[in-house]
């Protein structure tokens, strides 16, 4: 029988020490931080806590909404006509083109077949609206309305009406998180309008873009409108991403640094296009010795045969 | 006599119900996970509700409840896992550690108390998420601990309010 004194009695019992506790949780969570960060190991949890606190979300999304819905209110009626006259003007500018584009589109077509072309994909698109920007402040993401239930798929484009938004990077089930190009580890394989060059855009701090590795002496100007290239197989070639803004060559540097601003209203809320997603032409075999059911490593999208 | 819940009242408070813990937990998360875009200065309200019970009742609120709140705010923050369970663990750990000191100053010296922990806390996240490759999220970004700071006199108010109600119901009392 335990002596007074010898063992504490039950009700100062209080589990293992502090010490201990934390150094367990400190372990966990650093296991988790690497579990996702290095081997992405955790979509499937994720996807179902995100599902388990959807309704709070959309309930914590009420209060913006009213918000904007008051502001659209009280909006003048005068802001609301001009904005009508301007919408107009620029719709009629845009039909002559519409128009023509339909007529140009068929002659493409035609003079593609002729001359033996693959036909150009017809593009595919969902409308969904931005819910709202991730509140993560290290990376740049926006949250969109649609998910795998609407055929959302990981890599597809993201657009507005004037230029590339991002990539859809993650999905579920009722929304989707998409990447935007101002994104640190977002890149962009684009090429210049004015003289074809191609590279590679990547996102900088502020919400800019820059092109990096470019000798100092390529042949850049501020003003030159960036497209895709489409030659990564995601994003359909010729959409417009972002303007040059500043170019800075340092004759200590061997490249230049090129600062961009993105054409699409990247910072706003509104209404997006999820482009369908692209079918590449298969990339060519590389080697047949490789044993072949076994799944290639490297590769980090994988594209649809 | 009205309620004066200060420091100065040396009257002994009713013990705390857990259920409150969780309520105001809950209540934070949702603070949290209102869409305010790139709103500069916004505190972490389950960072301070976390902070203020580790303080006031280090027996009842532990670093698993740290933990799994952490995990509910990266899966909505669409954060790294694991980023806001280390942050906040550490944060339970010192506070619950320090609650027998800070408890014994007025109100304005345990904000300067709290003020650290919370630049702390978002120091580890910032930390974290450079060494996982990301962009430095600006000197703006620490304005959020001391609004948190600021706001450690009205959350005292609100979060001590059930526990100083009288034992004995008065029906002639509005409160």
């Amino acid at each position: 029988m335990p002596v007074a004194g010898h063992q504490p009695p039950p009700f100062f019992k209080r589990g293992p020490a502090p010490l201990a506790r934390l150094a367990f949780f400190v372990i966990l969570s650093l296991a988790l931080l690497v579990l996702d960060l290095k081997y992405r190991y955790l979509e499937l949890a994720r996807q179902a806590v995100v599902v388990a606190i959807y309704p709070l979300q959309r309930a914590a999304y009420a209060p913006v909404d009213l918000y904007e819905q008051l502001g659209g209110y009280f909006t003048s009626l005068a802001v609301l006509q001009r904005e009508n006259v301007h919408l107009k003007r620029k719709e009629l500018e845009s039909a002559n083109w519409l128009m023509r584009q339909q007529h140009l589109e068929l002659e493409n077509q035609r003079l593609r077949e002729l001359l033996d072309m693959k036909v150009r994909q017809p593009v595919s698109g969902t409308l969904a609206e931005i819910l709202y920007a991730a509140r993560d402040p290290f990376s740049r993401r926006i949250i969109v309305d649609k998910g795998s239930q609407d055929g959302i798929a990981p890599g597809q484009a993201v657009v507005d009406e004037v230029g590339v938004l991002g990539q859809v990077t993650r999905v579920f089930p009722l929304q989707s998180e998409v990447t935007l190009v101002t994104d640190k580890n977002q890149a962009v394989p684009v090429k210049i309008v004015r003289n074809g060059l191609r590279t590679v855009l990547f996102g900088a701090s502020g919400g800019q873009l820059e092109l990096r590795f470019l000798a100092a002496n390529a042949d850049v100007q501020t003003g030159d409108l960036l497209v895709t290239s489409g030659l990564d197989g995601v994003y359909l070639p010729g959409l417009p991403v972002a303007k040059v803004a500043r170019v800075d060559r340092d004759a200590a540097y061997s490249f230049a640094r090129i600062l961009c601003e993105p054409v699409g209203g990247v910072e706003k809320h509104g209404q997006v296009l999820i482009l369908g997603g692209r079918d590449s032409a298969p990339l060519p075999r590389l080697e047949e010795t490789e044993p072949r059911d076994k799944p290639s490593k490297g590769r980090r999208i994988r594209k649809k045969e | 006599m009205a309620i004066q819940p200060t420091h100065s009242s040396r009257r002994i408070l009713l013990p705390v119900k857990q259920w409150f813990i969780l309520l105001s937990l809950a209540a934070a998360f949702f603070l949290n996970i209102i869409p305010l875009g790139d709103a500069i200065g916004v505190p972490d309200w389950v960072a301070l509700a976390l902070a203020f019970w580790s303080v006031r009742e280090p027996q009842r609120l532990g670093m698993g409840t740290a933990f799994v709140a952490g995990l509910l705010m990266d899966v909505a923050g669409g954060s790294v896992m694991g980023q806001h369970p280390l942050a906040y663990i550490l944060l339970a750990f010192a506070a619950g550690g320090l609650s027998r000191r800070i408890l014994w100053f007025p109100l304005a010296q345990q904000a300067l108390h709290i003020l650290p922990l919370l630049l702390a806390t978002q120091g580890v996240m910032v930390v974290t998420r450079l060494i996982g490759g990301a962009d430095f999220p600006g000197w703006g970004y620490f304005l959020g601990s001391l609004t948190g700071t600021l706001l450690w006199f009205p959350l005292t108010f609100v979060l001590l309010l059930p526990q100083y109600q009288p034992i004995d119901k008065d029906e002639n009392r509005p409160i």
